[in-house]
């Protein structure tokens, strides 16, 4: 018998729980102004995720998908790609969107039963956000294959789940992906949790990265908390798919530090000690530390950048309050290029206020 | 003008469309050197080149969640599914995206993709290679299903389908592929969607169908008018939107109306279109609405296909049970 085939899957950490550098550091970690960015980027998107689940609490918006503790993850993607690539997230790229120029109530005008909130004014190309788990990789490969097809050194970046990752679509888009070499990269947010299955009921596998390999795409696995090493990760996967070297899966270590959603309650299923020893690795409080460390932040900028958030969610909450609610017919008038003779008799029903019949 | 075959009608309005339109792509299994294993995409990979007529993994909902990320990119793909009875791993992506994205994100995303599939039975195929899952889509908001029932029906509307900016269901009946040919001008012109085609003018009764059933509602009259009976003859031809409008002109006509639908009977667009008429034409029937169909059970292996799919000796027979009501 002959090895036929072998594999590594690498892991990438630089800064551990504490923000203090486990390895030689890569020279974002000498960036002052980079980092700074990234850290208020991260704070500002959880202070909108906090707000998002008291408006939920308070019959302000429907239900609401926390990312508490995984803000790097987005605000990392964001960093990376370039306003021409398109992102395709599930539904809890907050942070990404964001980043990407989503705002803030539109948001809330999603979260808050209206569709108007993913007829977002930024990205316009970006794919809104997307519930059916995992389907969002299969557009991503065709976003990416017409890409491809014009010859555009653009990247389509699809966010999914642990969860994500046992579904067909995940290894289909995958698999095209080697297959096409497409300009792909697939970001696992690997939380530890769906809903309520953990990650080791998930799979067999001993990393999510290594599901690339059956597909003949790179993958590499990441802490999620850490900024450096998760922005190294994707900014190389991103540039690669850019270049034409293919796609590539990112694992990204992380913890859901909320429920799945505000309609969820984890205490029923999770071990409280559980998530307070994860909470001691979560991201926003391990760049502070390393910030502060460099001599970078103190005390008093931090409250002036938690007031500054605070105001800005505000002002997009009255916003999204201020918003007037969609007339009955927005349902007919969006859901073919011309409304089809067939549906006048129901839309104009809807539009006297009653049923049809 | 050349004499072709439905499958060659298929044949003539992809390479038409593609010929016309860097946009569009076409793409599926087998669909490159080998041409569809019924020979729809034929030497278009050698004419239009790997990229625009490619192979692809064997996987449908792949295929189908591709098409909309092509769409959405403002491409124009058109997949080909090998068989019907395959297309259910791409319901969740017809359903879920391909019929929502223009709404929820009101408009600024769209999806003007084609997914193609041999439909139906009566070709002695075996297991799963003879179904008739079109309301399964007929009742999917957002989508449009198109099934042509001649050459020149399948060259004009398949073109129709690719430069829809929604997407489209285009349901080919398997049994027609090679079944007659028509002659079929190669001019580019689409042919209306979201209409039923009135084929043949009646006084008597409508006998409303699609796809293959057209050909066994065409037969049916010709035999009903050597006894004197003046049949109409409705292809319906786009199932979603249903141009209901049509049906209820002729019906105030004739009094009478048969729907025949190769789908088993329960709940098919067949119900739809008879719920229809009860709803707005009850006042012009004459008789009871009656559907001739497939039976309410799993589509037989190919010993028993005919037994199962409606002919035309069974629409003439129920056209005479509705004469004997007034």
């Amino acid at each position: 018998m002959t090895v036929v085939a072998r594999f590594e899957i690498h892991g990438v950490r630089y800064l551990d729980a504490a923000g203090h550098p486990c390895a030689e550091l890569p020279p974002l970690g000498r960036d002052r102004e980079h980092l700074v960015a990234l850290y208020r980027a991260m704070v500002q998107a959880r202070s909108f995720d906090a707000k998002a689940v008291v408006l939920q609490r308070t019959g302000r918006i429907g239900t609401y998908a926390s990312a508490l503790g995984q803000e790097a993850i987005g605000v990392c993607i964001a960093d990376v790609l370039r306003a021409e690539d398109v992102l395709l997230p599930s539904y809890r790229e907050t942070a990404a969107m964001l980043g990407r120029g989503v705002h803030m109530d539109e948001l809330l005008l999603y979260w808050g039963g209206d569709e108007r909130g993913m007829d977002f004014a930024g990205p316009r190309e970006d794919f809104p956000i997307c519930v059916p788990i995992a389907t969002q990789l299969t557009h991503a490969a065709g976003v990416a294959a017409a890409f491809q097809y014009r010859g555009e050194a653009r990247v389509a970046l699809a966010v999914c789940g642990d969860g994500a990752t046992s579904q067909g679509d995940f290894y289909a888009a995958l698999n095209l992906a080697g297959a096409w070499r497409l300009p792909l990269v697939v970001v696992v947010n690997n939380n530890q949790w769906a809903i309520s299955v953990p990650r080791s009921a998930q799979s067999g596998t001993e990393t999510l990265a290594q599901k690339a390999l059956a597909a003949g795409i790179t993958g590499v696995q990441c802490d999620g908390n850490d900024v450096l090493a998760l922005h190294e990760t994707l900014a190389a996967a991103v540039a690669r798919a850019r270049e034409g070297g293919g796609a590539t899966l990112v694992e990204a270590l992380s913890y859901r530090l909320g429920d799945h959603t505000t309609a969820d309650d984890a205490s029923r299923y999770r071990d409280p000690d559980e998530v307070e020893a994860r909470r001691q690795e979560e991201p926003v409080v391990r760049l502070r530390r390393y910030l502060h460390a460099q001599g970078w932040w103190d005390a008093g900028v931090e409250e002036a950048l938690k007031a500054d958030c605070a105001a800005t969610v505000d002002a997009a909450v009255a916003r999204y309050e201020a918003t007037p609610p969609p007339a009955p017919t927005a349902m007919f008038d969006h859901l073919y290029a011309r409304l089809p003779a067939a549906l006048a008799a129901q839309r104009a029903a809807a539009a006297a206020g009653g049923g049809h019949g | 003008m050349a004499e072709i075959t439905l499958v060659e009608a298929v044949n003539l309005a992809l390479a038409r469309a593609l010929a016309d339109d860097e946009r569009v792509l076409v793409f599926g299994e087998d669909v490159g050197h080998n041409g569809g294993v019924f020979r729809a995409t034929l030497g278009l990979q050698a004419r239009f080149g790997e990229r625009r007529v490619r192979d692809t993994p064997l996987n449908e909902a792949l295929i189908a969640g591709i098409a909309i990320g092509l769409a959405a990119q403002g491409l124009r793909p058109v997949a080909e599914i090998q068989f019907s009875g395959f297309i259910y791993p791409t319901v969740d992506q017809l359903v879920n995206h391909a019929g929502r994205l223009r709404n929820r994100t009101r408009g600024r995303l769209s999806c003007p993709m084609v997914i193609r599939a041999p439909n139906g039975g009566g070709i002695h195929a075996p297991e799963h290679h003879s179904e008739s899952p079109e309301a399964i889509f007929a009742h999917t908001p957002g989508l449009r299903v198109v099934v042509p029932s001649s050459p020149a029906r399948a060259y004009g509307l398949l073109l129709a389908a690719i430069r829809d900016p929604d997407p489209v269901v285009f349901l080919e009946p398997a049994r027609l592929y090679r079944a007659v040919k028509e002659e079929v001008a190669d001019d580019g012109e689409a042919a209306p969607l979201d209409v039923c085609y009135v084929l043949r003018e009646g006084r008597d009764v409508t006998l409303v169908g699609w796809g293959a059933m057209v050909r066994e509602c065409l037969a049916a009259a010709e035999a009903l008018a050597a006894q004197g009976v003046s049949a109409e003859v409705i292809d319906v031809a786009t199932l979603k939107p249903l141009d209901i409008a049509s049906i209820l002109d002729s019906v105030a006509k004739t009094g009478r109306c048969v729907i025949v639908q190769e789908a088993p009977l329960a709940v098919g667009v067949g119900a739809e279109i008879a719920a229809q008429l009860a709803e707005h034409g009850l006042l012009n029937l004459l008789a009871p609405v009656r559907r001739v169909a497939g039976y309410d059970t799993v589509m037989p292996l190919f010993r028993l296909e005919h037994a199962f799919l409606p002919d035309a000796a069974r629409i003439a027979a129920t056209v005479r049970e509705l004469l004997e009501y007034a």
